[in-house]
C-alpha cells in the first residue's frame, strides 16, 4: 500500500519553505489555488517544531462511508467515487488524523491518494512515498 | 444518558467473524411475478426537487377508485403544522369524521418525511412519520420510521403521501420520482412477508445493480392481515450487506391497515442522492454543524454509548442493573439471565465494520444486523437470514418481558416479527400478558389450544407467532391485543376482572413499550398522558426521575411532562430521528445550566432549521410549532370520543406492585414508602393492608401529577385543551377545534 510519509528533521515547517507541498498538492492534485485546501497540512509549532497532518490511508474512512464511495484503489490508496459520494462528510468526521478535506465551494469532500506530487515539490526532500503493509479495517 | 459499558468489557468476548454477503436467495420466480403485474392504471407527473425543504406539493391517491391527484401544500399548512406528523394530523383531521371506524375506505395512510428529511450531513435526518386511524386505539397513531422512502419521496417531489380508499385485489404502488410516472398495478403473485417482497420489489423495480440503492419499499407481512398490530415496513439496499434492510413504523396497527386496504407494497424510485438536494438557504452551517456532531460521535461515542456497535441495545444491563427492565409482564425489573442477552452479545453478534445508518450520513449507526441467522422454526426454517436489531426494544420485549434469554431465538422471534409485519414491542407486550395469565391459570393448554405458553418458552411463543400469521389458532385471538384479550378473558370469565384490568399493559388500546415504570412516577405519566398511547418516544423520563432525581415534586415532574413531549413531537414535525438528540452528549454537557435538554444539541437543530428555511427560530419558537400540532391531536382525540382524563387511565401494573410476589420483590422500598410518605407503620399491619395502603398512596399520586401536569399543559381538569391555550397557539383559526373544547367545557 502507498503511503506519504515525512521525516519531520528535514521538513522546517515553511521557516524556510513556501510550503511547496501544500501548494502542489492544491493546485495540481485538486485544481484549488488555496493550499490551506491541500490534502496535507504542515503546521508551524510555537516551539519551532512542526507538526505535518497526513492521511496515512488507514482506512476507516472506507468503514464509515454509508455511500461505498470510499475504495481502495491497486496501488491500496483510498479514493472517493464522486458519482457515488452523497457528501455526508462521515468520513471527515470520523478522520481521526483530521486530514479528509472539504472545500465549501464543492459538494463533495476530498483526500490524499498518496500520489507522491507533494513529494516532488518539497525542497527539503522531506516527504516520500513508502509502500507499507495494508492495515486490517478497524472496528469504530 | 452516561456510559456504563466500555471498551474493556468486550475482550473476553470472542467475536464470531459472519460472512455478511451469504444469505438464502429469493429472486426466482421474479420474472414469472412480474409477467402476472396487470396495470390498473398509469400517471405522470413532474419530478421537482424541495426548495428550502418543501417542494409544496402532496401526492393523493385513492386505490378504491384509481383516483390519482396533487394537493398544494399550503402557506398555512407550512405554518400551522410544519411537516411530519403535523401534515400527517391534518390529512386525517379532513378525510375522516367522528364516526369512521378504522377499516372504513376514508381512513387514510399518510406517509410524510419533514423538512429537514433527505439532508445527508446531520446524523437521523431521514425520518418519516406515518399517522392513520389506529385499529387498536381508535384514534389517530403517529409513527417515525427510517429507510430510504421519506427522502426519496421528497426528492421525486412530493411533501408527503396519501393514501385513501380501499381495493379489491393486491396492489402495488411504484412511483418513479426518475422519470415522473405513477403505476397502481394489480400484483397477485408476490409472497406478503417483507424480508422476501422488499428484495424481490427492489430487484423488480431497479433499472440495474448500480439503481438499488435509488429504490425503497413499503410492506407488511401476513400477520398484519390477521391482527390489529400490523406494522409497516420500510426498506432500503445496503450495497454492502447486498441485500434490503428494514425499519419499522410499529406501533397502533398501520400495517393492519395497509393490508385492509390490500396493498401489497409501495416502491419508490428516487432520484440519485446527493448533498444538496433540500435546496437549503444556508448548506455551509448545515455542514459545519454535520461535521461537528460527526466527530462528537467518534469521540463520545465508543465512551457514552457504543450505538454504533450495539444499537439501543446497549442499555439492556443498565436497565437491569437499575431493577427497570420489564421482566415477565412488567412484574419485576431485573432478571439473573440477563447478561445472556446483553449488549456484549449484540456487539458480537451483530456485524460490525460496517455501515448501519437508517439513511445516509447517520454515523450514529444504530441499525445494526445479525447476519447468518438460520431459522429453526416456522416456514421460513433452515434459511439463513440477516435480522436487523434486536433493538432494547425487542431485547426487551420479546426477551426478558416473556422470559426469553436465548439469543437465537430472540433473533428469530425478532425476526419473525419483522418480516410477518407486526410490531416488535406490541407483540412483547402481548406475549407476556399471555404468559402470565398461563402462569396465573387465566389461560391454560385447553384455552391456548394447545400453547404452553410458560415463560420463556420460546417455541411456542414461536407457535402463536405463526399461527398470527396463519389467521388461526390462539394467536388470531393474541392478535387482537391485550385491551380486547382482557375483555375477552373476562366476558369468558376465565379470571378475576380486576387482575386481569391490572396485569393487562396498555393504555388507551395501545401496549406499553418496554419501561418498567412502576417506580417513576414521572414516567408513569410519560405513559398514559400522551397523545396516541404509551409510547417512550413522547417522554422518556424515567431515568431522569428514578436514577437521577432530577424531579422531586410534582411541579418538576409536571414541567418534565410538558416540555419533553413538545421537544419529543419537535422530531416528527421536521422529520428527525431522536437518537442523536441525547443518546450521545458532548463532553462538557454536564456543565451546562440544563443537561438532560443537550442545549448544544438542540442549538444544532435550530441552527439546522433557520439554515433550511431561511427564518431564523428559537427554543420558543420550537415549543410553539409543537404545541399547536400536540393540541391539535389531543383535541382531535377527543373528537373521536376519547382524549378525556377517563382515557389517560393507567394499568395499575404500571403504577405499583399487583401481586403479592411484586410487593415482596421490593418490600424495603414499599415499606420506606409506606413509612416515609404515607406516615404509617408497616410492622403493625397485614401484607393485605401494606398493599392496599400502597396501592390508595400511589393511585392519589398519581391523580395528583395529572392534575399538575393538565394544569402545565393549559388543560381542563378533565384534560380538554382550554380556549384560552388554543388562542394563544392560534388554533382558533379552526372553527372546529373551538366548538369541541367548548363542548367539552374547555
Ligand atoms: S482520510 Fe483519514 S480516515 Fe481516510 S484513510 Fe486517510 S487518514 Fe485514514
Ligand atoms: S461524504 Fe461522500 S465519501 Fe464521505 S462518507 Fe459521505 S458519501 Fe462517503
Ligand atoms: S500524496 Fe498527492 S494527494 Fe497526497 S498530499 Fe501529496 S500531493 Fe496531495
Ligand atoms: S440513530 Fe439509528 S434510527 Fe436514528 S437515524 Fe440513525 S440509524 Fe436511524
Amino acid at each position: 500500500m502507498r503511503q506519504l510519509r515525512i521525516d519531520m528533521g528535514k521538513c522546517d515547517a515553511g521557516r524556510t519553505c513556501q510550503h511547496e507541498c501544500e501548494e502542489a498538492c492544491a493546485i495540481k492534485v485538486f485544481k484549488l489555488d488555496s493550499p490551506e485546501h491541500a490534502a496535507l497540512h504542515i503546521r508551524e509549532l510555537a516551539d519551532g517544531t512542526g507538526q505535518a497532518i497526513l492521511c496515512d490511508q488507514c482506512g476507516d474512512c472506507v468503514v464509515v462511508c454509508p455511500a461505498d464511495a470510499l475504495r481502495r484503489n491497486k496501488m491500496g490508496a483510498v479514493v472517493l467515487d464522486k458519482e457515488l459520494c452523497v457528501g455526508c462528510y462521515t468520513c471527515i468526521g470520523f478522520c481521526e488524523k483530521g486530514i479528509f478535506e472539504r472545500n465549501p465551494e464543492w459538494l463533495v469532500p476530498f483526500k490524499c491518494i498518496s500520489c507522491g506530487i507533494c513529494v516532488k515539490a518539497c525542497p527539503h526532500a522531506a516527504l516520500e512515498i513508502v509502500d507499507v503493509p495494508q492495515p486490517e479495517y478497524r472496528i469504530i | 444518558m452516561s456510559s456504563h459499558t466500555t471498551e474493556t468489557d468486550y475482550p473476553k468476548f470472542q467475536r464470531c467473524e459472519v460472512d455478511f454477503t451469504q444469505r438464502t436467495e429469493y429472486l426466482d420466480g421474479l420474472e414469472a411475478m412480474k409477467a402476472a403485474h396487470k396495470v390498473l392504471k398509469e400517471w405522470t407527473f413532474k419530478p421537482s426537487l424541495p426548495q428550502q425543504g418543501y417542494t409544496n406539493r402532496t401526492l393523493y391517491l385513492n386505490v378504491g377508485t384509481l383516483e390519482v391527484k396533487e394537493k398544494a401544500v399550503t402557506q398555512q399548512m407550512k405554518d400551522m403544522f410544519i411537516g411530519g406528523r403535523g401534515f400527517g394530523m391534518w390529512y386525517l383531521w379532513n378525510a375522516i369524521t367522528p364516526k369512521t371506524k378504522w377499516n372504513d375506505p376514508e381512513n387514510e395512510i399518510i406517509i410524510t418525511p419533514g423538512p429537514i428529511s433527505g439532508i445527508t450531513q446531520y446524523p437521523g435526518s431521514g425520518k418519516s412519520l406515518v399517522v392513520a386511524l389506529s385499529p387498536e386505539t381508535e384514534i389517530p397513531i403517529d409513527s417515525n420510521v427510517g429507510g430510504y422512502f421519506g427522502p426519496l419521496l421528497k426528492f421525486s417531489g412530493y411533501d408527503s403521501l396519501e393514501i385513501q380508499g380501499k381495493a379489491e385485489q393486491d396492489l402495488i404502488v411504484f412511483i418513479d420520482g426518475q422519470k415522473g410516472l405513477l403505476r397502481i398495478e394489480e400484483a397477485p403473485a408476490e409472497p406478503l412477508d417483507s424480508h422476501v417482497l422488499a428484495e424481490i420489489l427492489t430487484r423488480m423495480y431497479a433499472e440495474n445493480d448500480a439503481d438499488r440503492v435509488n429504490i425503497s419499499v413499503v410492506s407488511s407481512g401476513a400477520a398484519a392481515e390477521h391482527s390489529l398490530i400490523g406494522m409497516l415496513n420500510f426498506s432500503w439496499f445496503d450495497k454492502r450487506r447486498g441485500c434490503i434492510r428494514l425499519k419499522q413504523a410499529g406501533r397502533g396497527g398501520i400495517g393492519t391497515i395497509f393490508r385492509n386496504k390490500k396493498i401489497k407494497a409501495l416502491v419508490i424510485r428516487g432520484p440519485e442522492v446527493k448533498g444538496d438536494m433540500n435546496h437549503p438557504v444556508d448548506q455551509e452551517t448545515i455542514a459545519k454543524t454535520g461535521i461537528k456532531l460527526h466527530q462528537e460521535l467518534r469521540s463520545n461515542d465508543p465512551v457514552q454509548c457504543l450505538m454504533r456497535r450495539n444499537g439501543t441495545a446497549h442499555i439492556i444491563e443498565i436497565m437491569d442493573a437499575y431493577d427497570l427492565l420489564p421482566t415477565h409482564n412488567f412484574q419485576y425489573g431485573s432478571h439473573p439471565e440477563v447478561h445472556k442477552i446483553a449488549s456484549y452479545v449484540w456487539d458480537q453478534r451483530c456485524t460490525q465494520r460496517t455501515t448501519d445508518g437508517c439513511w445516509y450520513g447517520c454515523s450514529m449507526a444504530c441499525a445494526k444486523g445479525a447476519d447468518g441467522v438460520v431459522l429453526q422454526t416456522g416456514p421460513y426454517k433452515g434459511h439463513r437470514v440477516t435480522v436487523d436489531g434486536p433493538e432494547y426494544e425487542n431485547a426487551a420485549g420479546l426477551g426478558s418481558n416473556c422470559g426469553v434469554f436465548d439469543p437465537e431465538f430472540l433473533l428469530e422471534l425478532n425476526f419473525y416479527c419483522d418480516t410477518y409485519g407486526i410490531c416488535t414491542i406490541t407483540y412483547g407486550t402481548l406475549c407476556a400478558f399471555v404468559m402470565e395469565c398461563y402462569q396465573r391459570g387465566i389461560l391454560n393448554k385447553e384455552r391456548t389450544g394447545g400453547l404452553e405458553m410458560t415463560w420463556g418458552n420460546a417455541l411456542d411463543d414461536l407457535a402463536m407467532m405463526h399461527q398470527m400469521a396463519q389467521g388461526e389458532g390462539f394467536g388470531k385471538i393474541a392478535g387482537l391485543g391485550v385491551k380486547r384479550m382482557k375483555a375477552l378473558f373476562i366476558a369468558n370469565g376465565w379470571g378475576d376482572a380486576a387482575l386481569i384490568n391490572d396485569i393487562g399493559m396498555e393504555n388507551k388500546g395501545l401496549e406499553y413499550s418496554q419501561y418498567m415504570s412502576k417506580e417513576s412516577l414521572a414516567q408513569q405519566g410519560g405513559y398514559a398522558l400522551t397523545n396516541k398511547g404509551p409510547q417512550h418516544d413522547e417522554a422518556w423520563l424515567i431515568f431522569m426521575d428514578m436514577v437521577n432525581k432530577q424531579l422531586p415534586t410534582f411541579e418538576d415532574k409536571a414541567e418534565a411532562l410538558y416540555y419533553f413531549p413538545l421537544w419529543r413531537t419537535w422530531f416528527g414535525l421536521y422529520g428527525w430521528c431522536k437518537l442523536p438528540w441525547n443518546d450521545v452528549a458532548p463532553s462538557d454537557n454536564a456543565k451546562t445550566a440544563e443537561p438532560t435538554k443537550i442545549p448544544e444539541h438542540v442549538q444544532n437543530y435550530l441552527d439546522i432549521v433557520s439554515a433550511m428555511t431561511g427564518k431564523k427560530i428559537t427554543s420558543e419558537d420550537m415549543l410553539r410549532q409543537s404545541a399547536r400540532v400536540y393540541n391539535f391531536q389531543r383535541i382531535f382525540n377527543i373528537r373521536m370520543g376519547k382524549g378525556l382524563r377517563l382515557h389517560d387511565h393507567a394499568p395499575y401494573r404500571s403504577q405499583g406492585p399487583v401481586t403479592k410476589e411484586e410487593y415482596e420483590s421490593r418490600i424495603e422500598r414499599y415499606e420506606k414508602e409506606l413509612r416515609d410518605q404515607v406516615g404509617v407503620d408497616p410492622t403493625t399491619m397485614s401484607l393485605e393492608e401494606k398493599m392496599a395502603a400502597t396501592r390508595k398512596y400511589r393511585i392519589d399520586r398519581y391523580e395528583k401529577l395529572v392534575d399538575a401536569v393538565y394544569t402545565r399543559r393549559g388543560w381542563t381538569l378533565d384534560g380538554v385543551p382550554t380556549q384560552a391555550r388554543i388562542q394563544e397557539l392560534g388554533l382558533d383559526i379552526f372553527p372546529e377545534l373551538v366548538e369541541i373544547v367548548k363542548a367539552h367545557g374547555g
